[in-house]
């Protein structure tokens, strides 16, 4: 492989790659703007200037190819004084009220300009000063004093996202951003810019000044949007969901995730529709009670009906713990026969980037676990549902979905019912109907695996406290805030839901009903799922890790 | 029990007590004509100087707005995590301002780092020592104990100035 210097230190490279990708391969730190590994190289912020030996002028090290026996030197005096001159020059217009701004704490230009400017400002002229407050489209807010002219915006929109939407007007120092006559920034991964965006210029709608970076504490974890599975991260602050940002997974998602995802699938977890603790059905209203009173109920409800009259509803959304408890607890504790899923797939509202058709994280796990139990997969829930209509299946337990939404016709399917039990996080019309609501932990709250639409095992990981559990005992991401609050501070008296998970409840009823079912924690179910379906052998969540597993697939998958 | 040994023992005159008596007596008869220092409080109320810090409030412009942007710095800096923020959005100029501005003043050690960190001169140590409360919500000042018209912190601002 040829060889080239940087700093002294001898490198190897592939041909066609550049001196910026080098360096960043091995750990040297070139500051650079609009470089973004994902797209192209535009080469406009001149921050990343280098010396490299036998060239006149100084390089920027993006789009210089790395040639065999080169020699670049990224600390000599002239590269230093070079960068140094560069971000005065960025510093003359952009305002300096990073107390205000939203990006501080995370953003590219502070960071720079603490390791690599002067420390003060020359320039005492008035500063060039453009629109504030435009909103490009439904979820950015574009700032243009901020904005630094990087246009990787432009070239995600343009090649990510494949819209053209976004483009420079004007020239020089009066250059700023705008979107073509009559178009919005509204394309399904608009949001991805605020991540992209160096400086504080473009900013999410839906987080603006709602809390600062280093208030909040951030869990690694996956999006449940749809089936492709976007690793993520989810930021809390005192115990509420601030926002999610996509986290880098060059098998899944790269640096993206969809606007739908980002803002849709977290609301949610800490709306005033979660269901506080376990209800009953009591003469005809929902109670709450607690959970031996619940599960007592349940099993004593449950104990009038014959194996054949039980179905089970499981969910594609639900993770794999839960799916395989349910199996579980229905074929050994209850010995059900009929268990169903409900489809989640939304034709043609996928596209070829990220987004698929299927509306469920999970769909995939399901179906191996239905394999493995060899159960019917094939209309299973139009199956159950005629049962009932039938008048065969009498009562029905409900897994973490809500089967009413978009089939009002099922309505009275449910109505035929002598028990529903359903376990689900928020009030819903399934839930409205149900005898027993057994409150369940949604997926920011809880350990879990989802396998997504190629085959690729993730993890889950709490990011929110529920009732029996506590932040700094259960090993849960922890901000400054978390670390020292009292139940005497505000931010200390956080507001926890009493919800346990789909697998901890169906473990709960079993133990109820004298069955040997010991598991405490959710990695103890899925080390024993692993082992009933090939192709998770050996797989534990240490082994999923950050960035999950893929699977073998072999063809009849 | 052992009998402790004292360090000296008292001698013929400390013994009689009296002459030691007088003594003292002396000593409060001076002191009766000499100024006093105690002031009547709450009568009498102590007027801090300038370098003292006080409860730390919120600079209210005369226009009635907050100075304050909600950058979250002194709730950043705070060695006692007394203050507690959330910011909002404003159509004014500086377009961020606190929603909700919280010190909790049992946990406030009036240290001034939050005065010393501020970059728009917002919050402020004032000379207001009167801290009374009786339960622990009370503690939490919000903005309307918090903010003070900037006259009357005008004493505070200039000695910042001069000496920051």
């Amino acid at each position: 492989m040829p060889k080239f210097q940087i700093d002294g230190k001898e490198f190897e490279f592939k041909n066609g790659q550049t001196v910026l990708e080098v360096a960043l391969e091995n750990g040297i730190d070139i500051p650079h703007f609009c470089y973004h590994p994902l797209l192209s190289i535009s080469g406009n912020c001149r921050m990343c200037l280098v010396e490299i030996e036998k060239m006149p002028k100084l390089m920027i090290s993006c789009s210089t190819l790395a040639a065999e026996g080169m020699v670049v030197h990224t600390q000599s005096e002239r590269a230093i004084n070079a960068r140094k001159a560069v971000m005065e020059f960025f510093l003359i217009n952009h305002p300096l009220d990073c107390p205000i701004c939203d990006e501080a704490g995370e953003c590219k230009l502070q960071d720079y300009t603490y390791q690599h400017s002067i420390g003060e400002s020359r320039f005492t002229e008035t500063k060039n000063l453009k629109e504030k407050r435009v909103p490009l489209g439904p979820y950015v807010m574009f700032d243009g004093d901020r904005c630094i002219a990087c246009s990787r915006c432009i070239r995600f929109c343009d090649e990510i996202a494949k819209s053209s939407q976004l483009t420079f007007v004007k020239r020089g120092d009066r250059v700023t951003i705008e979107t073509f006559p009559g178009m919005q920034l509204d394309n399904s991964y608009s949001l991805n810019v605020t991540d992209i965006c160096p400086v504080g210029a473009l900013t999410n709608r839906d987080f603006r000044f709602k809390a600062r970076v280093w208030d909040m504490s951030a869990t690694k974890s996956v999006c449940i949007g749809c089936s492709r599975g976007c690793n993520i991260e989810v930021w809390v602050r005192s115990n509420e969901i601030m926002r999610l940002t996509p986290r880098f997974n060059p098998d899944v998602n790269q640096y993206w995730m969809c606007d739908e995802g980002r803002l849709k699938t977290w609301k949610h977890v800490n709306s005033d529709t979660r269901i506080n603790g376990p209800q009953l059905r009591k003469n005809g209203t929902l109670a709450e009670v607690g959970w031996d009173e619940a599960y007592a109920f349940a099993i004593s409800e449950l104990k009038n009906f014959n194996k054949d009259e039980i179905g089970i509803i499981l969910s594609s959304s639900a993770s794999m713990e839960d799916n395989y408890m349910g199996i579980k607890f229905g074929k050994s504790v209850l010995g059900a026969k009929y268990f169903g899923y409900k489809s989640k797939v939304l034709k043609g509202s996928g596209d070829d980037i990220l987004i698929t058709d299927d509306k469920a994280p999970n769909t995939f796990g399901l179906e191996l676990l239905l394999k493995s139990f060899s159960v019917r997969i094939e209309n299973s829930f139009e199956q159950v549902m005629s049962l009932i209509n039938e008048g065969k299946i009498k009562a029905l337990l409900v897994i973490e979905d809500d089967i009413l939404s978009g089939s009002e016709e099922l309505n009275k399917t449910l109505d035929r019912l002598d028990l529903l039990i359903v376990t689900a996080s928020n009030m819903n019309k399934t839930a409205e109907k149900a005898h027993i609501i057994f409150a369940a932990s949604t997926y920011a709250e809880k350990n879990g695996t989802f396998v997504n639409v190629s085959g690729r095992i993730q993890r889950t990981k709490p990011a929110v406290v529920t009732s029996e559990r506590e932040r700094s005992l259960d090993g849960f991401e922890m901000s400054r805030l978390d670390k020292f609050g009292t139940e005497w501070d505000k931010w200390g008296k956080v507001n926890k839901i009493e919800a346990r998970a789909s697998w901890k409840i169906l473990n709960g009823l079993g133990v109820v009903m004298g069955q040997k079912l010991k598991y405490n924690m959710a990695e103890e179910v899925f080390v024993d799922l692993s082992k009933t379906i090939d192709k998770l052998s050996g797989l534990d969540y240490r082994a999923i890790g950050e960035t999950g597993v893929q699977l073998k697939l072999t063809n009849t998958n | 029990m052992a009998k402790k040994k004292r360090l000296k023992d008292l001698n013929f005159l400390e013994k009689i007590y009296l002459p030691e008596i007088s003594k003292g007596l002396v000593q409060t008869f001076k002191k009766m004509f000499q100024p006093r220092f105690t002031m009547e409080y709450p009568e009498v109320k102590f007027e801090p100087p300038d370098s003292y810090r006080g409860r730390p409030v919120l600079v209210q412009e005369e226009n009635g707005e907050e100075r304050c942007v909600a950058c979250g710095l002194c709730s950043r800096v705070c060695p006692a995590l007394a203050i507690e923020i959330q910011a909002g959005e404003t159509e004014r100029e500086k377009e961020r301002y606190p929603e909700r501005f919280e010190i909790n003043m049992i946990r406030c050690i009036f240290c001034g780092l939050c005065e010393e960190v501020c970059p728009e001169e917002a919050i402020i140590m004032s000379k207001d020592y009167e801290l009374v409360f009786s339960n622990r919500e009370d503690a939490l000042y919000g903005k309307d104990k918090l903010l003070v018209p900037i006259n009357e912190l005008q004493d505070r601002i200039n000695f910042l100035r001069k000496h920051k």
